[in-house]
C-alpha cells in the first residue's frame, strides 16, 4: 500500500473512532482522555495535553495528557483577556513561528511546562467562545507538524470541541432540570403542609370529631393502595380525605357543635358542607383534580339517596366512594356527644347491611381485605390496627367476619342481596 | 513460562526480560491493559520488554498513542524495547509515523530474545548478580 494511502486510511480511522467515541461514550472524562489519545495516535504525537477552559474560575484544567508537564500540576491560569483572543484566533498556533499569542500563553506558563517542549497550541472553540485547548508536542518521526498535519489536528479538534460543548450542555440542562425538581419538592412541601393546616382548622372546629380528616386521609389512602391505585392518585386521595369536611368552615358553629342529634333546621345546615367544600377546593389549581369533586360527592350513595346531587352507581367518582367509606369509619369508631362509638364488629355489619345502596362494594371489599391481611400478619404495617387501638382491644376479633364479607362480596351475594332490597 | 499478566494480558519473563502478548485489536481497553502491563513489568526491574503481535490484527490511533506512551516509559527507566512479530501492514504504519525511530522491530520473538543477548543486557545481569 501507498505511503500516503495509508497515511489517508489512519487519518479516516482515527475521524471516525473519534466520532464513535464522542457520540457512544457516556463518560465524560473517558471520552476525553480517548479522544486525546485518537488525536495524539492519529499523527503518532509523542506528548500532549487536552485541557477544559473554566471560564468563571479564569483556569485551564488538564483533562487527559502526556508527557506535558513536570510538575504534577493539573491547573493552569488563562486571563479572560488572553482566552478572548484565544478563542478569536480559532486555528491552531505554532509556537515554532513563534507567534505572539503562542509565544504570551508560553511565557505564561514556563513553570507548568518546565523544560518540555511545546510545539502546538490548538484553540477549541465553539461559538466564538474559548472552551479548551489541545497542546502537542513534538511528532515521534522527528519532523516538523506540515500544513496536512495542521489540517488534521484541527479537525479532529473540532470534533473534541464538540463534545466538549455537548457535555456541558447536558450539565446546564441536567443542572436546570435538577433545581426545578428542588424547586417542585419544595412547592409540593409547601401545599401539604397547607393541606394539614386545613384539616387542623377543620378539625379545631368541631370539638368532638377532633383529628377526623387526617384519619379519613389515612383510611382513603389506605382502601386506594389496596385498590391497586398508584401512588400519585393514592396521594390526591389522602388530600381530598383531608379536606372532605372543609366546607364546615361555614357551617355555624353552634350547628356543628351541638350536643344532640341534629334536628331538621340543623341537618340543612349541615347537608351545605359538601357543595360548600366544592365551591372553596376548586378554586385551587391542585395537582390532583378530582378532589373538589371528591368533597362534594361524599354523602352521595349508591343508590340516589344521598346529597347534594343525588348520583347513582358509577355517576359518583370513585373517589368519593372511598371517602364516603372512610369517612362513615371513623364516624362510627369514634364518640359522638349523643352517642358512644359502635362495637368494631356492628360497623362492618352496618358496612355489610349497607353495601350495595349507601356503600361501593369494591370499596368495602378492599377496606375488608386491608384489614384482613393487618389482623393476619401479612402486611408489612399495621395502620389500621394503630389507628384504632386507641379505641378498642383485641381489634383481630372481627377477622373472621371480615373473611366472610370478603368471601361474600368476591361472590357478589352482598352486593346482589343488597340491590335487592 | 507464560503466566496471565495484570487484567488478562499475557506475559512471560526469560531472566530480566518480560515478553508482553499484544491482544488482536491494540485499541483503547486492550491497549492500556498492554500499557499497564509493561509499566508493572518495568516497576518490577525488568530491563528489556519485547511486544509480540503475533495476534494482533490492527492497531489504530489509540493503540499508538498508547505504544508510544511504552516508549517513553521505557525510555524512562532506560529500558529496551523491541517489537516482534508485526505483520507487514502495522510495521508499515509504525514506519511512517515514525515508531519504527524508537524501537526495534524483529521477525520473530526468538530474534528479539537473541537480539537482547547483547554485552549490554549482559552487563546488566552482572551488575544484577554481583550485587
Amino acid at each position: 500500500m501507498e505511503p500516503n494511502t495509508q497515511r489517508l486510511l489512519h487519518t479516516f480511522a482515527a475521524l471516525a473512532d473519534l466520532g464513535q467515541e464522542i457520540a457512544d461514550n457516556a463518560d465524560f472524562e473517558e471520552m476525553l482522555r480517548a479522544s486525546f489519545h485518537l488525536l495524539l495516535g492519529s499523527l503518532a504525537i509523542r506528548r500532549g495535553a487536552v485541557a477544559e477552559y473554566d471560564r468563571e474560575r479564569g483556569q485551564l484544567r488538564i483533562a487527559a495528557m502526556r508527557g506535558i508537564t513536570e510538575s504534577g500540576q493539573t491547573e493552569l491560569p488563562l486571563a479572560h483577556d488572553h482566552a478572548r483572543r484565544l478563542a478569536s484566533l480559532g486555528s491552531a498556533l505554532s509556537f515554532d513561528d513563534a507567534t505572539k499569542e503562542a509565544e504570551r500563553f508560553l511565557g505564561d506558563q514556563k513553570e507548568f511546562f518546565g523544560s518540555v517542549e511545546i510545539e502546538l497550541l490548538v484553540p477549541l472553540v465553539i461559538r466564538e467562545r474559548l472552551i479548551g485547548v489541545v497542546l502537542l508536542g513534538e511528532k515521534a518521526n522527528g519532523e516538523k507538524f506540515n500544513e496536512g498535519d495542521l489540517e488534521i489536528v484541527c479537525s479532529l479538534a473540532r470534533h473534541i470541541a464538540v463534545g466538549v460543548h455537548s457535555h456541558r450542555l447536558l450539565e446546564e440542562v441536567e443542572r436546570k432540570a435538577e433545581e426545578n425538581r428542588r424547586l417542585y419538592d419544595g412547592l409540593r412541601a409547601i401545599y401539604k403542609e397547607t393541606v394539614h393546616a386545613f384539616a387542623a382548622a377543620i378539625d379545631i372546629k368541631d370539638r368532638y370529631t377532633n383529628g377526623h380528616s387526617v384519619r379519613v386521609g389515612k383510611y382513603s389512602e389506605i382502601i386506594a393502595r389496596e385498590m391497586g391505585w398508584n401512588d400519585e392518585e393514592v396521594e390526591g386521595i389522602t388530600i381530598a380525605g383531608y379536606l372532605h369536611d372543609i366546607g364546615k368552615l361555614i357551617v355555624d358553629l353552634s350547628v356543628i357543635n351541638s350536643p344532640e342529634r341534629f334536628n331538621a333546621k340543623e341537618s340543612k345546615e349541615m347537608s351545605r358542607h359538601p357543595a360548600a367544600g366544592y365551591e372553596i377546593l376548586a378554586r385551587i389549581n391542585h395537582p390532583y383534580a378530582e378532589i373538589p369533586l371528591m368533597a362534594r360527592y361524599h354523602h352521595e350513595r349508591i343508590d340516589g339517596n344521598g346529597y347534594p346531587d343525588g348520583l347513582k352507581g358509577d355517576q359518583i367518582p370513585p373517589g368519593a366512594k372511598i371517602v364516603t367509606v372512610a369517612d362513615s369509619f371513623d364516624a362510627m369508631t369514634t364518640d359522638r356527644p349523643y352517642r358512644k362509638r359502635l362495637p368494631l364488629e356492628d360497623v362492618f355489619v352496618d358496612f355489610r347491611a349497607n353495601t350495595g345502596t349507601q356503600f361501593a362494594p369494591e370499596v368495602i371489599c378492599a377496606f375488608c381485605r386491608a384489614f384482613l391481611r393487618e389482623i393476619e400478619g401479612t402486611s408489612k404495617e399495621k395502620r389500621l390496627m394503630k389507628l384504632l387501638s386507641r379505641n378498642y382491644d383485641n381489634v383481630e376479633d372481627v377477622g373472621p367476619l371480615l373473611s366472610r364479607m370478603i368471601s361474600d362480596l368476591d361472590g357478589g351475594t352482598i352486593a346482589a342481596s343488597a340491590s335487592g332490597h | 513460562m507464560e503466566t496471565i499478566g495484570s487484567e488478562s494480558v499475557r506475559s512471560r519473563r526469560v531472566g530480566d526480560t518480560a515478553v508482553i502478548y499484544a491482544g488482536d485489536y491494540l485499541n483503547k481497553l486492550s491497549g492500556e491493559r498492554v500499557e499497564r502491563e509493561c509499566k508493572r513489568q518495568l516497576e518490577s526491574g525488568c530491563r528489556a520488554l519485547v511486544i509480540n503481535f503475533r495476534d494482533t490484527e490492527l492497531v489504530n490511533s489509540i493503540g499508538v498513542s498508547i505504544l508510544m506512551g511504552v516508549i517513553d516509559a521505557a525510555e524512562q527507566s532506560g529500558a529496551r524495547l523491541i517489537f516482534s512479530d508485526v505483520d507487514n501492514h502495522t510495521a508499515n504504519l509504525f514506519e511512517m509515523l515514525g515508531l519504527a525511530r524508537h524501537v526495534t522491530i524483529t521477525k520473530d520473538e526468538e530474534e528479539a530474545l537473541a537480539s537482547l543477548a547483547s554485552p549490554r543486557v549482559t552487563e546488566s545481569r552482572a551488575v544484577a548478580t554481583g550485587s
